[in-house]
């Protein structure tokens, strides 16, 4: 047994029904380290790390912590050998403040709550690790980048020594990444051994000591950090090489699909969040839309899909005004939608991959015939885009809900791309899923717009917007601080444009109270 | 309206409002912790039935109060057994829960019916507080159980926002799995609370049978119990509004008898049927403009009410 580990897992295998999610894999990390752990989607770095929290059970394979042999049987157990765990879904109560939702579950909390002693313990953890949060809000009216900070104060109160982050940057912004690294530094500084799992590989080259890499539930290798290069990570984990380059045939833009004029709508708190934007998507180009998140790009896909009402303006997908129409009559007129919200608004969790991928055909033949449901087509349809989306799922039946992150995009991607759409919207296709996954997703769009259909892209990954896009819109404050051609497009002014310092948007104060005032409801 | 007549409504309302209300706060309890349990009625009666056997049995109110507790908890226990353990469909469960109920407490009750002297719990008028005009007679000449009600209000309360249990019991119906990952025993936890408002259901059967109307009938609860599952809504799964709402229903319950005396009433008896209805209409007016108002102030059900918890389960 060796001591030097502050952390060892030996030969932990964990079966899910008809998968083998973890097989025979040994994990080490040291005290101070910070371990990156990467692999595809699906390849079981979540649940590796579930089985050392002990709210998974692994089927054989044991757990070492300092050289001490532990056996975990709940979460509680993990929690009092020193093992915290920041999960890929949050876990905080939403109508609960920040702090309750810290002190949860502890112990030697007195029976009768001191909420200002709470505070004021919170907001001392938050001073010493630089992670800034109002300790009396309630969760629901905080952004997702300070629920992840509640989250590591959470970890970090029960005075965790291992802490395992599950694609923590997945969901916050190059500012927000930042701030996020300095925390990950002082913990590293404080001895503390830190389990970082990333899609990222730049981010992952730049932060993390070891890596180890999973496999279809296999480790196939724990690696220095130095020295590594991308794609020799990437190769590592999809076990080919890695192409990190796009092919795109030349821009053949043909008729305008999709038309914006002058359209304004409101965010959940009521304030402007479109004003005015007028845009056009022609066929065969991808207009990729860059923005510092916040600044309406949820309410611009919802506006064109029919999920939002507007407060003024036209939107024009070939037919009619559809500003304001039912959703359905905007999908009738050849619009796919991939949303930001793959659980709530992209699938039925309980609805097997079949069902969901035919959440639109089901309507029309062949599968659809008056009252009834061609379920056996429905079935080899589905088997049909499982193959040529390559998504790995048990079969069509399973619910999607078993599905991991990557493979639940495809299943909505697949369902979109087969209603052969006339425009996609596409709102953050790529968000957590693995380099494999996102240059198979890329290059679908990428085929896609060859054959002729218009797509509007949104994005806060820079990089993805520059390798995909004819023409970029950069978004401010809700409206269109500028559009440049993709080929030739500067980052650095495209930057500046971001952070609304261009002329357009120097005189854009002047113009947006007159524009909201004046906006018809 | 004279004063003094409405004091004596107010009175009554108080009266008959109490095993509302702990049926009622044994269903918040119940409710938070993410279980439905629509047996409320079922556990009521058998309570009521049960404590009324017990105290004739016996000769002591006392202990037919105990056993109407336990009786409503082993019932509830059922409850919990089928649907966190076997994970059955929590509404099933409950109405059947509620059937059984009605069903063996007749049944069993079946001799107690003749019986007219069993025990019942004293009444006892507070010195001095019962003097005050108004007031007095309103809340401090009552039966005991009507003090016990009064002392379970706060105390609820306090224990649902004030302590650590009443914290890990918000979350365990908001979000179980959050719960989970910090090493609250979602099940043992729902296990307890089903049974508490199970015991809470029994007291409630137990104060009717020996209290506030000292008697046993088959179905004595007219509908108490459903009653108390709708408050629960009403009240915002919130102990204080819902003791409002229970003494306010016992108080419009109690309306139809009080007014029967007035000379109005007997020259137009057909009103008494309007009269009669009027708890349910009120029941169904008050449910709509309640949740209506839940919404405004985010104060909806509890987000995991209704939903099994399994750990290894993906997703919600
Ligand atoms: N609770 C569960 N029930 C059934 N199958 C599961 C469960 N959790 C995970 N799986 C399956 O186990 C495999 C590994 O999943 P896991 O979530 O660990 O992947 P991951 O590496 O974290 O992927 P991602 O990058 O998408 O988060 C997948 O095939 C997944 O479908
Ligand atoms: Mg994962």
């Amino acid at each position: 047994m060796s001591d030097s580990y502050a952390l060892e897992m030996r030969q932990i295998t964990k079966r899910f029904p008809g998968t083998l999610a973890n097989d025979r894999v040994d994990f080490t990390a040291r005290e101070g380290e910070i371990h990156a752990l990467l692999g595809e989607n699906g390849a079981g770095k979540s649940t590796l790390m579930n089985v050392l929290t002990g709210l998974y059970h692994p089927d054989e394979g044991e757990i070492y912590i300092n050289g001490r042999r532990f056996r975990f049987n709940s979460p509680g157990d993990a929690i009092a050998a020193g093992v915290g765990m920041v999960h890929q879904h949050f876990m905080l109560v939403p109508n609960q403040t920040v702090a309750e939702n810290v002190i949860l579950g502890l112990r030697d909390v007195p029976f009768r709550l001191n909420g200002r002693r709470i505070e004021e313990n919170v907001q001392a953890i938050s001073e010493q690790y630089g992670l800034p949060i109002d300790p009396r809000a309630k969760i629901w009216q905080l952004s997702v980048g300070e629920q992840q900070r509640v989250e590591i104060i959470k970890v970090l109160y029960r005075g965790a020594q291992i802490l395992i982050l599950d694609e923590p940057t997945a969901v916050l912004t190059p500012q927000e990444t930042q701030g996020f690294f300095a925390t990950l530094d002082e913990m590293r500084r404080q001895g503390k051994t830190i389990i970082f799992i990333s899609h990222k590989l730049d981010e992952v080259l730049s932060i993390a000591d070891r890596i180890t890499v999973l496999r279809h539930g296999a480790n196939v290798a724990t690696v220095d950090a130095a020295g590594m290069t991308k794609p020799e990570l990437a190769s590592l984990m999809v076990g080919r090489p890695v192409l990190f380059h796009i092919d795109k045939p030349e821009c053949k833009p043909g008729e305008p699909r999709l038309l914006l004029d002058g359209i304004s709508a409101l965010d959940n708190k009521g304030l402007t969040a479109l004003n005015r934007l007028s845009l056009t998507v022609r066929s065969g180009e991808i207009v990729g839309v860059a923005g510092v998140a916040g600044n309406g790009q949820r309410e611009l896909a919802e506006v064109i899909c029919g999920l939002r009402a507007t407060t003024g303006g036209v939107i024009d997908i070939g037919q009619n005004n559809v500003a304001d129409a039912p959703p359905i009559v905007v999908i009738n007129a050849g619009v796919a939608y991939v949303p930001e919200d793959r659980g709530a608004v992209g699938t039925a969790p309980n609805l097997s991959v079949a069902e969901n991928m035919a959440l639109k055909a089901y309507r029309k033949p062949p599968i659809g015939s008056g009252l009834f449901m061609d379920r056996r087509l429905m079935r080899e349809q589905a088997a049909e885009l499982i193959k040529r989306f390559d998504i790995s799922t048990p079969g069509p039946l399973t619910p999607v809900r078993k599905l991991s992150g990557g493979n639940l995009q495809k299943v909505i991607l697949a369902r979109e791309i087969s209603s052969n759409p006339r425009v996609i919207i596409a709102a953050y296709p790529t968000r957590g899923l693995d380099i494999g996954a996102t240059e198979n997703v890329r290059n679908i769009l990428v085929d896609e717009r060859s054959n002729g259909t218009a797509i509007l892209l949104i994005s806060e990954d820079l990089d993805e917007i520059f390798a995909l896009s004819d023409r970029i819109a950069v978004l401010y404050e809700g409206e269109v601080a500028g559009v440049v051609p993709g080929e030739q497009a500067d980052r650095d002014a495209v930057g500046l444009m971001m952070a609304g310092e261009t002329p357009e948007a120097e005189t854009a104060p002047a113009v947006t109270t007159p524009h909201t005032e004046a906006a018809p409801s | 309206m004279e004063l003094a007549l409405l004091v004596n409504l107010l009175a009554a309302g108080v009266r008959s409002g109490t095993p509302i209300l702990f049926a009622t706060i044994g269903e918040i309890f119940s409710e938070r912790a993410g279980v439905l349990n629509l047996g409320v009625e079922g556990m009521m009666l058998m309570g009521a039935m049960t404590a009324y056997g017990v105290a004739y049995g016996t000769g002591n109110p006392w202990l037919g109060v105990l056993a109407a507790m336990g009786i409503g908890g082993l019932l509830a226990l059922l409850h919990a057994f089928v649907t966190v353990t076997l994970r059955a469909d929590q509404v099933v469960s409950g109405l059947a829960l509620t059937f059984l109920g009605t069903g063996l407490s007749a049944v069993l009750g079946a001799p107690l019916v003749e019986i007219r002297s069993a025990p019942r719990l004293p009444n006892f008028r507070i010195p001095f507080l019962a003097d005050i005009p108004v007031l007095g007679p309103i809340f401090f000449d009552h039966n005991v159980v009507v003090y016990i009600g009064f002392l379970l209000i706060p105390l609820a309360w306090f224990y649902i926002y004030r302590t650590r249990p009443g914290l890990e019991l918000r979350a365990l119906g908001e979000y179980p799995a959050a719960a989970d990952t910090l090493g609250i025993n979602v099940i043992r936890q729902r296990y307890f609370y089903v049974i508490l408002g199970g015991a809470l259901a029994g007291l409630a059967g137990a104060s009717l049978s020996l209290a506030i109307t000292p008697l046993w009938v088959e179905g004595m609860t007219a509908g108490a119990g459903w009653i108390a599952v709708g408050l629960v809504i009403f009240a915002g799964w919130d102990p204080v509004r819902g003791a409002m709402g229970a003494y306010l229903f016992g108080a419009i319950r109690r309306l139809p008898l009080d007014a029967q005396n007035l000379t109005f009433f007997l020259k137009n008896p057909t009103l008494g049927y309007f009269m009669n209805m009027l708890p349910y209409l009120f029941t169904i007016i008050v449910l709509v403009i309640s949740s209506r108002e839940a919404m405004r102030r985010r104060a909806g059900a509890p987000a995991a009410l209704g939903v099994p918890y399994v750990r290894e389960e993906r997703g919600a």
